[in-house]
């Protein structure tokens, strides 16, 4: 275990190279003039221009650049941008929150996509079965912007049963917008589960099992959940490494200070430097999330071995 | 770039005075103790008075700083703040004293040195500031930001500056310092409120670092805290020695990542006031039932135009320039689209401006189907027509009606092609790489009808991006600069307008009243003709 | 993705997929859903067989109308009759959703499956670069290149701008359809039956095709089918950020973007392109389902 442990950390390297060397290329190489558009409309005056390129080596070679960039990424300068804001201290400032936002959603996507799933898929075509694939056939058509508009709308606006927006990202306050964003794959873990358990509780160990003579509750919620998680589990370990970087609309329109608002700013407002930095961290985290994942694939199913 | 001004609309909108006009005297009942939260964007850059042209950043430095003149909320005239006096003979040497025993939030004297090192700081090449080049009509600018031969991308670096110092500017003595120009220009007092031209503590030239963490103005607000993406907390300079002085204590600027989420909040009676209402608010004038007297309206100085690209065909035939503009159908797509929060314009001019007269464009700025179709045919085009618009400041509904307006009066295909970001849209127009006609705007930078005029049509002009260039137009706007009255000066103006109509160089559509919200804690809350919150008015339930 | 069950049901007569075929006739969702796909791919197709009128043709003081016998389902804000939009909306939609879902399922599951059962280097070297493009979270990574491809220039047509939607959404999702059928091929491979094939001496190649992929097929399969009404909608979410479809071209999500602003005053404009995205999504999901369940031996 220890050794693969420390293969897939080394497997890192090359990805995490390979993402930011990308980011890195499609962000400061090819659009053109980096610094249209920063000075209202009009153009920048030609000493501002000069000095930010040389601030962001624009006149190296590329291969310098990208190098000079990953130097100071390993001593841990994450560079700052052309208003001289520090990108670790912006990231810092918005991760933890876009970080809650995602457990939160994450939760919510566990809970009630994995009972609805499971739920469904014991009871194959019955009546539940057709209202959770209604429901979760609901929620995956509506585009989460949609979503989260009509529900700031309805019930932020019209009936005033929550705060439109979050002013402060406490746990509570992100229940909403938790919920908004964990509705699309919600419907997904609910569809998963559901496909799953259906396929192995015809599986020969859960017939043996109930053959043993255990109680039903045990072979579904031992035998056949475990086994029946895994696909799952992946998925879900996925979907936060997409939350913390995906939650640009949620965050958007609940007005989140989070991670998303951050990075989008930062592409509409051509922030290089911000761009390339929150990517830089959130790769990092999804390389984590992944190796996390595949551990967990050992835990829950026995017949995968790690040697 | 010979006088660079800013037209910010989409992402940036600039001039911003401190708060200013004349102090309402009914104060009773009202809370001088609360704070109030206003909506705001994200600053792009330090927070520099020098160093910021965008919306985000001035509406913090608008509070922080006051500079020399203010304009008047009423109608948007020049008034003295700190200036105790600026005077001429010649219209190019400009004598100006400053009121003394003013002090900065620090509580270090303002000087005639602040005024004079911050603007030489701002001027001066090597600083890289964006508002460097405000500072362009002072003699000695060249000497302190020369031109790139070859551009910033080309392989010689820029030119060493020859001094560090305008040699314009000169301290007479602690309250008093001259401006010479390099070409004698009347209106120069009035465009000195813009705050790149505010003053600058010694703090600032010590430690740059320290003070953009912690800026200190001389303005009616104190700088507390910033949280980067969040929030911006000022609160009431109690030393503030202007008349302007606000009568709430803490100013909060909240960072909104969109304009309809800062109006849920503003629904809720989250967030106090916000400047302009976004359209899902606007459609079906839903603001009225949502906001009722909350509703805050002025009409302000910006307007929206077609610019015409002059070095791409056809849009250099002048009897389709004529055409389109007559195609429009200004009236119905201000009612449909905008709720009737534009009017349609009938001139180059903005209506609020001393001198404006109505009717300038003429008939070409009339929805005219017959007339439009007749110039059409005069100009022998057939081909497709294309418009051009970033979408990411509302304009995708108005651009896309104007096109289809076309498109139905002329009977032939109009086209609207959207943009994502304003950035990349701006690059183009820049690099005069326009394939179409395309939208642009205009907020006053000083409310002068030179400023309508010179920036946008002259030739070579900072702003006219779409390369037009008239010298006869020049010629009258030249005379005009140096007229001896400003009676002279705007009826010598005016002419030039009338000559716009001519070319059309650009196409007038309309120009805003805007719709502002307060919440209900707010027993009055302005709005400023440059579109901000008149900070000097608010007063609290 | 109809086509290819056909076509695969035509291949082996008797085999799986004809079993499948057979149990799948006699089930009523497979033609319902059938029938609607049918309907939205004559549409694509042929959308002036539907709607005769112009898509484009706006008249701003029918602006917001409500549904009327000539305009059945009203018109919007920009006066255009948003039935004939909606129907010449769907070729843009269904194009995106099924290239997008086509390249990602093909290129996932076939490196997936080889991925998980060869395991070791291949499964290495092809995991890392999976996690290139996956490390990338889905929205930003589609952001980063829908602008880097926009910068170029503004005026471009239908077919670039469609063009760039599918290929972001494939480049950014076939890891996920990779991983899926890996963690279902290395379940598989550790299977009796797949044991059972190797002990016999049956070729890599015949063990995938043979063996490994009519099991492992169903959860790509489920995840294709909602895939499919995922990308249909993340082309709406990039239309909302401005950077997906746009003008000229008029899909389901463009027009569900521009209603989303009205839809206080003109809930119809959002309600009708709204109802045709969930009526495609539903069709295609419960085919889906109707197909996994024929094709898993298991479930029959």
């Amino acid at each position: 275990m220890g050794f693969y442990l420390l293969r897939r950390l080394l497997q890192m390297v090359p990805v995490f190279l390979g993402t930011t060397f990308l980011i890195y290329v499609m962000v400061w190489k090819i659009p053109g003039d980096q610094f249209a558009g920063k000075c209202g409309e009009r153009d920048c005056p030609p000493a501002y221009i000069a000095a930010m390129r040389e601030k962001f080596h624009l006149d190296d070679p590329l291969w310098l650049q990208y190098a000079k960039y990953l130097g100071n990424v390993v001593r841990g300068d994450f560079g700052e941008t052309s208003s001289g804001v520090q990108v670790l201290q912006q990231v810092g400032a918005t991760f933890p929150v876009t970080l809650r936002l995602a457990l939160v959603a994450l939760l919510i996507e566990a809970v009630i996509g994995i009972t609805a799933g499971v739920v469904s898929g014991l009871r194959n075509r019955g009546f539940l079965d057709s209202l959770v694939l209604v429901s979760t056939l609901f929620l995956i058509s509506i585009p989460v912007f949609v979503t989260g508009y009509v529900v700031q709308l309805v019930f932020g606006l019209q009936l005033g049963w929550i705060a439109p927006t979050v002013s402060t990202p406490t746990w509570g306050n992100l229940l909403v917008p938790g919920f908004v964003l964990a509705s699309l794959s919600m419907a997904y873990v609910a569809r998963l589960s559901r496909a799953s358990i259906s396929e192995n509780r015809r599986a020969d160990y859960v017939r043996t099992a109930l053959a043993k003579g255990l109680p039903q509750s045990r072979v579904v919620g031992v035998h056949l959940l475990r086994n029946s998680l895994i696909p799952v589990i992946t998925f879900l370990g996925t979907d936060l490494g997409a939350f913390l970087g995906g939650a640009i609309v949620t965050e958007g329109i609940f007005n989140v200070p989070g991670v998303g608002g951050l990075v989008f700013r930062s592409v509409l407002t051509k922030d290089g430097a911000m761009v390339t930095g929150v990517v830089t961290v959130l790769v990092l985290v999804y390389l984590l999330m992944t190796l996390l994942v595949d551990l967990l694939y050992a835990v829950l199913d026995p017949r995968i071995r790690y040697d | 770039m010979s006088r660079a001004r800013l037209v910010p609309v989409a992402v940036a909108a600039a001039l911003i005075a401190t708060g200013c006009g004349t102090p309402e005297t009914d104060a009773g009942g009202s809370d001088t103790e609360a704070g109030i939260s206003i909506f705001n964007t994200e600053p792009e850059n330090p927070l520099v008075p020098g160093n910021t042209t965008e919306v985000g950043g001035s509406r913090v430095l608008d509070a922080l700083f006051t500079g020399l003149v203010e304009y008047r909320n009423e109608d948007a005239q020049p008034v003295n703040a700190m200036a105790e006096s600026i005077e001429t003979s010649d219209s190019k040497l400009f004598t100006v004293k400053i009121k003394s025993g003013w002090k900065f939030h620090d509580g270090t004297a303002v000087t005639s040195k602040s005024f004079v090192d911050a603007w030489n700081w701002t001027a001066y090449g090597p600083n890289a500031t964006q508002g460097g080049s405000f500072f362009s009509q002072i003699e000695g600018y060249q000497d302190v930001n020369p031109k790139d031969p070859d551009g910033p991308e080309g392989p010689e670096p820029a030119p060493a500056p020859k001094a560090e110092k305008l040699s314009g500017l000169e301290v007479v003595d602690d309250t008093t310092f001259t401006i010479t120009l390099s070409e004698p220009f009347a209106v120069f007092p009035v465009t000195i409120g813009y705050e790149v031209f505010a003053p600058l503590p010694e703090a600032f030239f010590k430690d740059r670092a320290a003070f953009e963490a912690n800026p200190i103005g001389n303005g009616p607000f104190k700088f507390v805290s910033r949280s980067v993406g969040t929030e911006i907390k000022l609160t009431r300079n109690d030393d503030y020695t202007g008349d302007d002085k606000p009568k709430f204590k803490d100013l909060t600027l909240k960072v909104y990542q969109s304009r309809e989420s800062a109006y849920a909040d503003l629904v809720a009676n989250n967030l106090d006031f916000m400047e302009e209402l976004p359209p899902n608010a606007l459609a079906g004038q839903k603001y009225e039932t949502d906001l009722g007297d909350r509703v805050v309206t002025r009409e302000t100085l910006n307007n929206q135009t077609i610019a015409l690209p002059f070095y791409t065909a056809p849009y250099d035939n002048v009897s389709l320039r004529r055409a389109l503009s007559m195609a429009i159908n200004r009236e119905e797509i201000t009612q449909r689209i905008f709720e009737g929060t534009r009017q349609p314009a009938d001139g180059w001019v903005h209506p609020l401006m001393k001198g404006y007269q109505p009717g300038q464009c003429g008939e070409y700025c009339e929805f005219n189907p017959l007339k439009a179709k007749e110039e059409f045919a005069k100009s022998g085009y057939t081909g497709e027509i294309v418009l051009l618009s970033n979408t990411d400041g509302g304009h995708q509904e108005w651009a896309e009606a104007v096109a289809n307006s076309i498109k139905n009066t002329l009977g032939v295909e109009a086209r609207f092609v959207p943009t994502t970001s304003f950035g990349e849209f701006r690059q183009k127009v820049n690099a005069h790489e326009m394939t179409g006609m395309y939208r642009s705007g205009w907020i006053a930078d000083y409310p002068s009808i030179e400023n309508w005029l010179t920036p946008l049509f002259r030739t070579g002009a900072s702003s006219n991006d779409g390369l037009y260039s008239n010298p006869k137009f020049d010629a009258k706007l030249a005379e005009a600069d140096k007229a001896a009255s400003e009676e002279d000066a705007i009826r010598l103006y005016l002419e030039a307008e009338k000559m716009l109509a001519e070319d059309m160089p650009t196409i007038p559509l309309w120009t805003q009243k805007t719709i502002a919200g307060k919440s209900n804690r707010l027993k009055v809350a302005n709005l400023h003709p440059f579109r901000k919150l008149d900070l000097d008015s608010v007063e609290v339930a | 993705m109809t086509e290819q069950i056909t076509v695969l049901a035509l291949d082996k007569p008797r085999g799986l997929f004809g079993d499948a075929w057979h149990s799948l006739r006699s089930r009523p969702v497979f033609w319902v859903s059938s029938a609607v796909i049918l309907l939205m791919v004559l549409m694509a197709l042929f959308p002036s067989l539907f709607a005769p009128g112009d898509p484009d043709a706006a008249v701003l003081s029918r602006s917001r109308r409500g549904p009327s016998a000539d305009a059945w389902f009203g018109y919007d804000n920009q006066g255009y009759d948003i039935y004939t939009r909606v129907v010449h909306g769907t070729r843009a939609s269904i194009v995106v959703g099924l290239l997008a879902t086509l390249g990602v399922v093909l290129v996932g599951s076939a490196i997936g499956i080889m991925a998980g059962y060869y395991g070791r280097w291949l499964d290495a070297i092809v995991s890392r670069i999976a996690d290139i493009f996956v490390g990338v979270p889905f929205v930003l990574g589609a952001i980063v290149i829908l602008t880097t491809l926009n910068a170029k220039e503004l005026d471009v047509g239908p077919v670039r701008i469609v063009a760039q939607v599918v290929l972001s959404i494939a480049v950014l999702s076939w890891p996920v359809a990779m991983r899926i059928m890996r963690a279902t091929a290395i379940a598989a491979k550790q299977q009796d039956y797949v044991k059972a094939a190797r002990a016999l001496g049956a070729s890599p190649r015949r063990i995938i095709t043979k063996h490994m992929l009519p099991n492992c097929v169903a959860p790509v399969l489920v995840y294709s089918t909602i895939a499919l009404g995922a990308f249909i909608g993340a082309e709406a979410t990039l239309s909302y950020l401005g950077i997906g479809l746009r003008q000229p071209v008029v899909s389901w999500g463009v027009l569900i973007n521009s209603a989303t602003k009205y839809v206080r005053v003109a809930p119809h404009s959002l309600l009708f392109p709204a109802g045709f995205l969930t009526a495609t999504v539903l069709a295609f999901v419960m085919l889906g389902d109707a197909v996994r369940e024929a094709l898993d031996p298991k479930l029959r």
